[in-house]
């Protein structure tokens, strides 16, 4: 009984900090739907400020406000389309984590595979080279012989 | 010798790339509203409440507009480079206060000298968000069209402004 009073205690400590967290990420109002589409937009949208992060993640003042900002447009009666949009318009496509399939994205999306490309090209022509190098030598009988006797004595050994 | 030149050509192109990436800032995002109209706004002035301040009053003439904040560290970074600036007139500073507390700006203000025409107060920041502000302090370049023609994110530099800002208002002076 002590032993677990002691463990409870122990673990206060780390539970306390994400009820402090949990406090402050609270924001949004009533309706829980809305609350579940501004987390999954948010999810999608790049927060400027903090490198890495969405703006779901970041606890910054920057994308609270930017939290509030969608949650308040959705209320406003906004669709998920419409606020990305409305973000994209003035940050630029950059905010969005999923980048849009246009000309200038075609090297990010299409990088990778032309990557793969060259690289299954360069082991191709590299396999073919070391095979053509690769001579057969025919054995004299001197060698046959050798080889012969070798398999032989193996052979022996294995019965013995 | 090609097996030892490649490698090399490698390492070189990537330490290329690496090099420049060194000296790229990343918080830099490019604003998609260059070469765009400036978004409307109407705001009450910071120093006259019951005054208006909105972009259409300044077409016909190319202006800066300056978001800053008295909690801004980095604007105070910036404020003798605007103080200089507007002490030669070249162009009309404007300035948005962006989410700032009216007493807390006009004091700042007051204690570091005023190098705005007027200032906007942005107070929940809406106008902020139409413009992408996302680091303050930033300054754009309008034209006498309203179109945004450049946009500098972080403290204006003395080299900044001689380099790019003042050549091109210059130049959109005519």
């Amino acid at each position: 009984m002590k032993k677990i009073l002691l463990l409870a205690l122990l673990c206060l400590p780390f539970s306390l900090p994400s009820l402090v967290q949990a406090k402050v990420a609270e924001y949004t109002s009533g309706d829980p739907e809305i609350h579940g589409r501004v987390m999954s937009v948010s999810e999608e949208l790049r927060c400027l400020v903090c490198q890495g992060q969405s703006l779901a993640d970041s606890n910054s003042d920057f994308a609270k406000d930017m939290r509030a900002q969608i949650q308040e447009m959705m209320e406003g009666g906004m669709n998920d389309r419409q606020v990305v949009d409305f973000m994209v318009q003035r940050y630029g496509d950059y905010v969005r984590y999923r980048p849009p399939f246009k000309a200038t994205t075609l090297l990010l999306w299409f990088g990778p595979f032309i990557l793969l490309g060259v690289g299954v090209a360069v082991l191709y022509t590299n396999v073919l080279r070391r095979r053509k190098q690769i001579k057969e030598i025919p054995l004299t009988d001197d060698e046959h012989r050798r080889a012969a006797e070798l398999l032989k004595e193996g052979s022996g050994e294995n019965k013995a | 010798m090609v097996r030892y030149l490649l490698p090399l050509a490698i390492f070189v192109v990537l330490a290329g790339f690496m090099w420049k990436g060194l000296s790229l800032n990343p918080r830099d995002v490019p604003s998609p509203l260059v070469g765009k109209p400036a978004p409307q706004f109407q705001l009450s002035q910071l120093h006259q409440a019951e005054k208006t301040v909105s972009r259409d009053a300044n077409l016909g003439k190319v202006w800066l507009l300056n978001v800053w904040a008295s909690w801004c560290v980095s604007c105070r970074q910036e404020h003798p480079v605007l103080m200089q600036l507007a002490r030669t007139g070249e162009v009309p500073i404007y300035g948005l206060n962006y989410k700032d507390e009216r007493q807390d700006a006009i004091k700042w203000l007051a204690d570091f000298g005023n190098p705005y025409l007027v200032s906007a107060h942005d107070y929940n920041g809406r106008v902020g968000v139409d413009y992408g502000v996302y680091g303050v302090p930033e300054t754009y370049v309008i034209d006498k069209q309203g179109v945004i023609r450049y946009k500098h994110t972080g403290p204006v530099t003395p080299q900044a402004l001689r380099e790019t800002i003042l050549p091109l208002v210059r130049e959109l002076k005519g």
